[in-house]
């Protein structure tokens, strides 16, 4: 009987080694595509058409306020994965709790500079240079949603679950997305944002 | 408010006013209808329900690719033998049968549907039936991804024909270049169709390479180290990281475009600041990989027959394998050669001309390592062979037609001639198509317990390869002769003899493509005297003919433990006699009706985005979504099959038993080290 349980459990931790390797070749392919729309995003940086560039358009403060939140919420879901090694699950709902809000932050200001310089008649219809931001910055934005709805379908889980061998898998995944999107952001945040105001 | 229900689509989207359209539609409706009502009459669809669209068995999923791969076949040969018949007509005072805006459609349905939905489902349907078998693995790494991947690509398929008979097609070629593309000078939804169709299955195929690679990675059979990984596999093995890294670029560029088209945006227009040359490079950074992804399958394949069918291990494995990955990357530095009249310049057209004249170089290896596998061998001519030996000669002259291309200078005179056609037709239809035929004949005892007939699979070959000869080998003259391509008519009265030749080869393929359909019809009738009772028919030297044919779901009731590259064959060699090893029960993934459910949820958000039905885009992703999320909620994915059952079905299918001196009947695989 022994022997039949430890076979099975070797054969769940073997599941859950390979789900988090299909997910690291996931993000690897994800990279690629952020990849084709930096590159996008570097052949059209300066096709203006008469429009406004970078640096009148960007709000530096505003957008290192929306890093510091994306930056938090790598930190605070760190801490959600070590309450989850130690198996403390009030301790890591609190912590994802943390992280979604902060992610939804993040997500609310980013809608809110998209409405504001589609209000101002900026919109990604202006201009090559625009259509490239709004899609490089709103592709990431759009991860961001996925690893949202995806935290709070673990939020549920937890509760309803506990921390099962597969609910743990799906948080590890989680939290390597959650990082993969902030490491984006700071490419975004580098050549948007920063190269865009000293342009 | 109609406009709010129903988006852009109206009756007037059906073309009535063309007959070839409408005759089709009729026809392969009443087709379509006459299968149902077959299925019916038998009471089948709670069958194929069970077993097959909701399997998540890597052989069923495999079977089903392979069976949409033919089907979009017949569709796409048809398209080619309706513009050959065009072109050979269409001279001077004749204007031929088929209006300007349907040859349009016809020529992009074309490459379309034979590079995503003909060339792609083949191989992955082969490989979704080798390589685990292959390996020593009871299924592939994510069993129901794979079967929503699978899904996915129907789903596509399924909206690419779709635009047969409501709307059109795009006209805009199978390569969909701005500004052509744009919705400025396209307005209809024929380039969304094409747009969508690429896309979404185009998500499945990615899900695919990832499966893949971590299929072959994690779940060989213990003992199986890298070179001793049969060389098919390493051919997918590569194949899928081409895959991984190309496939999103194509995602990208397809968003670009649809963002341009559905928002207003400026990436590829002529004005605003986009740059429509943007589109190219990234297309063709997808799309030069992908000449590779469907390509290296079918090396693979041929590797596997030349070996098998010359009583001979492989020649030059370790080079077979370097040349593989050699081949890989440089397949991602000579995309520029697509458009070497962008006018990049002298030193980045001569950097590029010089990368796609490299990649001779390891594929050459490959031709020598196969012929020297033939060399002294005791070869049987098997229909296989005769594909292989066919496809070597035909495929070193398209080789050399590229190296031609290969030169800035001369491309600038070739460039969207004939001769272009000519040379990639000779390359893909050789190096993918006659592939697949060979490893379909190669593979098919494996997975339905029966060969193919021989007299017709080598009738087959002849019409294929003499058909291909005189439909292509005009091509190249026509080329010199200043033909360009996607012509409906010509006034050069010198061209039309040669476009008829074209025209007799192409009516030689189809009758190639006939006697495949006879040969399966006719294998399926004897099927009892081409019955593979040992489950290894042709002597093979590798795991997936250690197996019963057809396989049990679990493929393997005992892991092999594996120790030679050619291990089957190093078995049969060694005589040892089976140990008699006690069977265990074995887990087994659960079917899911996720997998079609997510297919045709797919379908309706791609059709709801051709036609601008939003509401119904936005209920489809979001079920989509939730039907995720509820896969996340189940917790019986995995079913035991208990250890007597295992017994019973080893021991049905492996008669006579192996061994006498063992009181249990033992598994042959079982063998003592």
């Amino acid at each position: 009987m022994s022997a039949t349980t430890s076979l099975t459990h070797t054969a769940e931790a073997d599941a859950v080694s390979r789900a988090s390797f299909g997910f690291w070749l996931y993000l690897m392919t994800d990279c690629v595509l952020f990849a084709a729309l930096f590159a996008t995003y570097a052949v059209l940086h300066q096709n203006y058409a008469g429009g406004p560039n970078g640096k009148a358009l960007f709000d530096l403060p505003y957008v290192f306020a929306e890093t510091v939140l994306l930056l938090l919420s790598s930190t605070t879901i760190g801490l959600a994965m070590i309450a989850l090694q130690r198996q403390v699950a009030t301790r890591l709902v609190q912590w994802l709790l943390v992280t979604a809000l902060l992610g939804c932050g993040f997500i609310g200001m980013e809608l809110h500079e998209f409405a504001h310089l589609v209000a101002e008649g900026h919109g990604p219809q202006r201009s090559g240079f625009l259509s490239a931001f709004f899609t490089l910055v709103g592709t990431h934005g759009l991860h961001v949603t996925v690893g949202l709805i995806w935290m709070i379908n673990m939020l549920v889980q937890v509760r309803l679950r506990g921390i099962s061998l597969p609910v743990q898998s799906r948080l590890i995944r989680l939290s390597l997305f959650w990082h993969f999107l902030d490491l984006i952001w700071i490419g975004v945040f580098t050549v948007v944002y920063l190269m865009g105001v000293s342009a | 408010m109609e406009e709010l229900i129903f988006g852009k689509l109206s009756f007037h989207d059906i073309p009535y006013d063309n007959p070839i359209i409408m005759a089709t539609l009729g026809g392969s409706s009443m087709l379509l209808l006459c299968i149902g009502i077959l299925i019916t009459y038998h009471g089948k669809w709670s069958y194929l329900w069970r077993e097959w669209f909701t399997s998540v068995d890597h052989k069923r999923v495999g079977v089903m690719y392979i069976v949409l791969a033919m089907v979009m076949l017949l569709r796409g040969f048809a398209d080619a033998l309706l513009m050959r018949t065009q072109q050979a007509l269409a001279e001077g005072g004749a204007q031929g049968y088929l209006p300007p805006d349907h040859y349009n459609q016809i020529f992009s349905a074309h490459g379309t549907i034979m590079i995503i939905f003909v060339a792609m489902p083949f191989f992955i349907g082969l490989m979704n039936i080798i390589v685990p078998l292959q390996i020593g693995a009871r299924d592939v790494a994510y069993p129901f991804l794979n079967s929503v991947s699978f899904w996915l690509t129907a789903s596509s398929g399924a909206l690419v024909m779709l635009s047969l008979g409501l709307g059109n097609f795009s006209h805009a070629g199978w390569s969909g270049y701005p500004p052509l593309s744009e919705k400025h000078y396209s307005p209809g939804p024929g380039v969304d169709y094409w747009i969508w169709g690429l896309q979404l299955g185009g998500v499945g195929t990615l899900m695919t390479g990832i499966n893949f690679f971590v299929t072959i990675l994690r779940l060989r059979a213990p003992g199986m180290t890298m070179m001793k990984l049969p060389i098919f596999s390493w051919a997918i093995l590569v194949t899928n990281v081409l895959i991984m890294l190309s496939f999103p670029v194509l995602t990208v560029t397809l968003a670009l475009l649809a963002m341009d088209r559905y928002l207003g945006m400026h990436f590829f227009t002529n004005h605003m600041g986009g740059n429509l040359m943007m589109f190219t490079n990234l297309f063709w950074i997808w799309g030069h990989p992908e000449v590779y992804i469907v390509i290296l399958p079918a090396f693979g394949m041929f590797s596997e027959i030349s070996a098998t069918f010359s009583r001979k291990p492989l020649f030059g494995y370790t080079s077979m394998v370097y040349a593989s990955v050699a081949i890989s990357t440089l397949s991602f530095v000579v995309w520029l050669h697509h458009f070497f009249t962008m006018g990049a310049g002298a030193n980045v057209n001569a950097f590029f001309g010089i990368a796609t004249m490299v990649i001779a170089v390891p594929t050459g290896v490959k031709v020598f390592n196969w012929l020297f596998t033939f060399y002294r061998g005791r070869i049987e001519f098997t229909t296989p062979v005769l594909w292989t030996l066919g496809f070597i000669i035909t495929f070193c002259i398209g080789g050399m037609t590229g190296v031609l291309l290969s030169v800035p200078a001369a491309d600038f005179q070739l460039h969207n001639s004939e001769f272009l056609i000519a040379h990639f037709h000779n390359m893909l239809i050789p190096g993918a198509m006659f592939g697949y035929f060979a490893g379909y004949t190669y593979w098919f005892p494996k997975v339905f317990g029966f060969k193919l007939n021989e007299k017709w699979g080598r009738l087959a070959f002849w019409l294929w390869i003499v058909g291909f000869y005189l439909a292509f080998m005009p091509l190249y003259a026509l080329g010199f002769m200043g033909m360009s391509r996607r012509l409906v008519h010509y006034d050069n009265t010198h061209w039309q003899p040669y476009l008829v030749i074209a025209l007799a080869g192409t009516i030689l393929i189809m009758g190639g493509i006939v006697c495949q359909i006879v040969q399966l019809a006719v294998s399926m009738r004897h099927r009892d005297a081409l019955r593979d009772t040992t489950g290894d028919p042709w002597d093979g030297r590798t795991l997936e003919w250690s197996v019963p044919s057809p396989p049990p779901a679990y493929n393997f009731a005992h892991i092999p433990q594996v120790t030679h590259r050619d291990e089957f064959t190093a078995l049969k060699k060694s005589g040892r006699v089976a140990a008699v090893l006690p069977y265990l029960p074995i887990h087994m993934p659960c079917n899911s009706i996720l997998g079609p459910i997510i297919g045709g949820l797919t379908f309706t958000l791609g059709f709801a985005l051709v036609w601008y039905i939003w509401w119904l885009a936005t209920v489809s992703l979001v079920a989509i979504i939730g039907a995720v999320i509820a896969r996340s909620w189940n917790q019986h994915t995995e079913y035991e099959i208990p250890a007597l059952e295992v017994a019973a079905m080893e021991r049905a299918l492996r008669h006579p038993p192996v061994t006498s001196a063992a009181t249990a009947p033992p598994s042959p695989l079982a063998f003592e080290h």
